[in-house]
């Protein structure tokens, strides 16, 4: 508590140009100078998820340089024990993990919101099911369920995905069940089913508009732990085949060749880099946003 | 005529934001004394309660504070940290509008009653716990030691309130605000909570700041009554002068709009009616829920 | 003036003995909802060994013995597969109950064997690493929260993101390569340093069997052994507790009872530790529930580059091979435990939240 005694100055209000009202509009998390670097770190990765392969200075799966190869002249971050250059690995990983992880987070939106609408929509046992359910997943931790689940599927990346899913949609469902719970008290569904409106109509025009937005953000919240999810099942060996380039299964080769520090250091900064930047943008959203997704 | 137990000086109150300094008091200047119930009369945002939360040294964060708020010789605005504390709770008391949010639920009454005795008055346990339960049976709630073993959620509105009181009454204040004590409470409840207030200004010589938006409850409880409007006083003198004899505009039409008083009270004759000890208080549950936010 | 009697409202006046009860009651509860969440769990891993689309004979025997008719016949009579799937369900549990879990194709051992070795050791991390976790936490969320919008808030919401953000398998190993490899100040993989005899076994926890055995450079080699792998669940929980204890601790700092608190003229560490945290308790206490969940996980992605024969190691090594019904295994023993601990944290609100105990 500071008590300074100062008379009382009225400021004028300083005059605002277009950029600085752009600049005081965009979610607050991003007006920081850390904001901006993780926004352009995420544009950067998903231009690479588009052109990696394009500007990749080798073929990312021929065994063409030497093995082993520190960073350096050669290879810019070095070669692998296939002899394959690391480099264009990740550039070409980029894909795999970010493309995979978007692809996992609007599937458990979609899941869980449908679910999460037809729990607080219509009540009763549909609820009761289905948030039992919800209680059943969110009783394994998670990478374990997944985990389980992809080991009795068989590994593939397509596995690693759905068992990802079985893991992922539960936040989602809830978030959205407690959104239409709120909304189905209110005046205005109420008095568009008394108008006679059919409950697809009522979901339709009343309800969804209303969940998108905490969706949203729970999801750019999410992609992240997808990432990590998805990169984590991999290095478990329970994701993609050998010789696809996926950043977390070239970690697992660095397990057995620790002394390679190149082999796991740059493909973990690559996820770290995805990682953190879609947190931090999502962390500006729910800023912004604020609609409670972070109390369960 | 002595000096007053709490003197506000020309109090000046900005918050500093984004957009430059927000006034929010202008030149507040107010004189309690002991055993005189001043009340601080206005409508919710005139800055009443952030005059009574500046006399402890609890204003909003970036405030900007200047004036002199005078309490035995000291000025209470250029004191800070533990010197702060030690007229906090100590020579000072306050009390909260809700019962319900102010006392805090997982903590025993008695640890509620005895933490800052023991703090200020350096007493051991069991002396502080002795302390505790005659304040309790001072704003009759009795029952002692069992009392004190119970938790808030246990106890009605109207006696939350009251342990709320005795909290703040417990290390023998000479000043007490009370911010709105009666708005959260059940009408019925009122009226009791109100004469406990005005039969310990009679009995203990305490000096109230007593705010509130009701001017019903302030007819029968305050002795003079100050007017408060867009942060500055308009008007401020006897009860009985305020309100038969207005002088200024806007308290000629805050008393128009007033309706028939909360729990029927509109005058210090009606209040004496009122056992302030609680009998007239039912016991009937739910009485305690929140009436207000 | 009559001086009136207390008058505690109905709940009062069943006293001591109806707060008992409701508490009796609540425990009840969560005692029944976990045992329907265990239920639940094992029909999660029966549905997933035999009904995932697949052949559970070429997943537990191996492709070339799924092509070997009566290789299969055979194991499909010994796991009864041939019967109808309540049937298989019920079977299923009768195993369960005797800790018949199968047995591991890759060590050739009862799965319940090889868990029960690997349980303790990946206990002794997992309860190091939540301390760490929730003390370091806490304290952060607090410091940020009353630190809220300054430059130590804004470092250390980098520092939580950070955290959270962190692939955990790339912490191991980069912490591996830095604090054993280059700098030498971790001790190699494994437990133990070779040579050093293992505590005779009590808890299965080597630091705690040493010390109950008196074996002093036992305890300081198994703590060496521990420091590591501790660190790095640490740092992958930490980020988390940071930020609910903040989130938390914020809300409960905008309380009124913590204002009222402050008005007492309580000194600033008294309203923290008694009012603040208290206040909190509930929802941080959740949140280290869940995060020792995350912890379990990240035990299974982390215990392989330290050479720790915990449970994450024997994932590791039975999801690269494929050995279902180790898998499986633990991901029992896994959900088990962390029932376990919410069932833990459930309980524990009853006793810090006297509200609970009405049945509020």
């Amino acid at each position: 508590m500071t008590r300074v005694e100062t008379q009382d100055r009225r400021q004028q209000a300083p005059r605002r140009s277009l950029t600085r009202r752009l600049w005081r509009a965009a979610p607050p998390g991003l007006r920081q100078p850390l904001g901006l670097v993780a926004a352009l770190v995420a544009a950067a990765w998903l231009v690479i998820c588009l052109i990696g392969p394009v500007i990749a200075p080798h073929d990312p799966l021929a065994q063409e340089l030497p093995r082993f190869t520190p960073p350096g002249e050669i290879a810019f971050l070095g070669t692998d024990e296939l002899g394959r250059d690391l480099l264009s690995r990740i550039l070409a990983g980029a894909r795999v993990t970010i493309g995979l992880s978007l692809l996992l987070v609007c599937l458990s939106m979609l899941i869980g919101s449908v679910l999460g609408l037809l729990a607080g929509f219509f009540g009763r046992w549909v609820d009761e099911t289905i948030m039992r359910f919800t209680d059943l997943v969110l009783a394994f931790p998670t990478v374990i369920l997944a985990m389980v689940t992809a080991a009795a599927l068989g590994a593939s990346l397509f596995n690693a995905v759905l068992a990802a899913l079985v893991v992922s949609w539960p936040p989602y469902a809830r978030v959205v069940r407690s959104i239409v719970l709120g909304l189905r008290g209110n005046d205005f569904v109420f008095s568009g089913r008394l108008l006679g409106f059919s409950a697809a109509r009522s979901i339709r025009v009343d309800i969804l508009p209303n969940t998108l937005g905490p969706t949203l953000v729970l999801a750019s919240l999410d992609i992240g732990t997808a990432a990590l999810l998805l990169s984590g099942l991999s290095f478990l060996g329970l994701g993609a085949k050998p010789p696809t380039p996926e950043w977390g299964s070239m970690v697992s080769a660095a397990v057995s060749h620790f002394d390679k520090w190149w082999l796991g250091v740059f493909p973990g900064l690559a996820i770290l880099t995805v990682v953190m930047s879609f947190n931090f943008i999502g962390d500006a959203l729910r800023d912004a946003l604020d609609p409670g997704v972070e109390r369960r | 005529m002595t000096a007053p137990a709490l003197r506000i000086e020309s109090l000046s109150l900005g918050i500093r934001g984004e957009d430059g300094l927000t006034p929010i008091l202008d030149q507040v200047s107010l004189d309690v004394g002991r055993g005189e119930v001043q009340g601080l009369a206005g409508e919710s945002g005139s800055g009443k309660t952030i005059t009574g939360l500046t006399v402890i040294g609890l204003e909003p964060a970036k405030s900007e504070v200047t004036g002199h708020i005078w309490m035995d010789g000291d000025d209470l605005l250029k004191i800070t940290g533990s010197a702060l504390n030690a007229v906090r709770g100590s020579r000072v008391g306050m009390v909260f509008q809700d019962p319900g949010t102010s006392l805090h639920p997982q903590l025993k009454v008695g640890a509620q009653l005895t933490d800052h005795v023991r703090y200020h008055l350096k007493v051991g346990k069991g002396e502080a716990l002795d302390r505790a339960a005659a304040a309790l049976d001072r704003v009759g709630v009795g029952g002692g030691r069992d009392t004190l073993s119970r938790y808030p959620h246990e106890f009605s509105g109207g006696q939350r309130q009251r342990i709320a009181i005795a909290i703040a009454l417990a290390c023998d204040p000479a000043v007490l605000i009370a911010d709105e004590p009666t708005t959260a409470l059940d009408v019925t409840v009122q009226a009791g909570v109100l004469a406990l207030i005005r039969s310990l200004v009679d009995s203990l010589g305490l000096a109230v700041l007593f705010i509130t938006h009701d001017l019903g409850v302030m007819s029968a409880v305050a002795d003079r009554v100050a007017i408060m409007r867009h942060g500055r006083i308009v008007e401020n003198g006897d009860r009985r002068q305020v309100f038969t004899a207005p002088a200024h505009a806007y308290t000629r039409e805050l008393l128009a709009s007033l309706p028939g008083a909360a729990g029927g009270l509109r005058s210090r004759e009606d209040l004496a009616r009122i056992d302030p000890f609680g009998a007239g208080e039912g016991s009937g549950e739910g009485q305690g829920e929140r009436s207000a936010p | 003036m009559s001086l009136a009697s207390p008058q505690p409202d109905a709940k009062g006046r069943r006293g001591g003995g109806g707060r008992h009860a409701a508490l009796a009651r609540y425990i009840a509860k969560r005692l029944v909802i976990a045992i329907g969440l265990l239920f639940g769990m094992t029909l999660v891993t029966f549905c997933l060994t035999n009904l995932v689309p697949g052949d559970p004979v070429a997943a537990a025997l191996g492709q070339r013995a799924a092509d070997d008719p009566e290789t299969v016949a055979r194991f499909r009579a010994e796991y009864g597969l041939d019967q109808s799937l309540p049937a298989q369900y019920v079977a299923y549990l009768g195993r369960l109950i005797h800790f018949d879990l199968g047995t591991s194709w890759q060590t050739h051992r009862p799965v319940s064997a090889d868990l029960a070795k690997a349980v303790p050791a990946t206990m002794e991390i997992a309860f190091g690493a939540i301390v760490c976790a929730a003390v370091i936490g806490i304290t952060f969320g607090a410091w940020s929260a009353y630190r809220r919008g300054r430059l130590t808030d804004q470092s250390l919401r980098l520092v939580s993101l950070v955290g959270i953000s962190l692939p955990t398998f790339w912490t191991a190993i980069v912490c591996f390569y830095v604090f054993y490899y280059r700098l030498g100040w971790a001790p190699g993989s494994g437990r133990l340093t070779p040579g050093v005899a293992a505590p005779p076994r009590v808890t299965g926890m080597y630091t705690v069997d040493a010390l109950l055995a008196g074996e002093w450079r036992t305890f300081v080699d198994a703590s060496a052994h521990l420091a590591l792998p501790t660190l790095v669940l640490t740092l992958y929980t930490v980020g988390l507790l940071t930020r609910f204890s903040r989130t938390s601790i914020l809300e409960v700092l905008d309380q009124d009872y913590v204002r009222a608190a402050k008005a007492k003229g309580l000194p600033g560490r008294t309203v923290f530790f008694r009012y603040v945290l208290r206040g909190a308790a509930v929802p941080i206490l959740t949140v280290v529930g869940l995060a020792f969940g995350s912890l379990l996980s990240g035990t299974v992605l982390v215990e392989s580059i330290f050479g720790w024969p915990g449970l994450g190691s024997y994932a590791y090594q039975a999801s690269s091979k494929l050995d279902l019904l180790a898998v499986m295994g633990v991901g029992l023993v896994v959900g088990l435990v962390y029932l376990c601990v919410n069932l833990v944290v459930d309980l524990a609100y009853g006793f810090i939240d006297p509200r609970v105990r009405v049945g509020r």
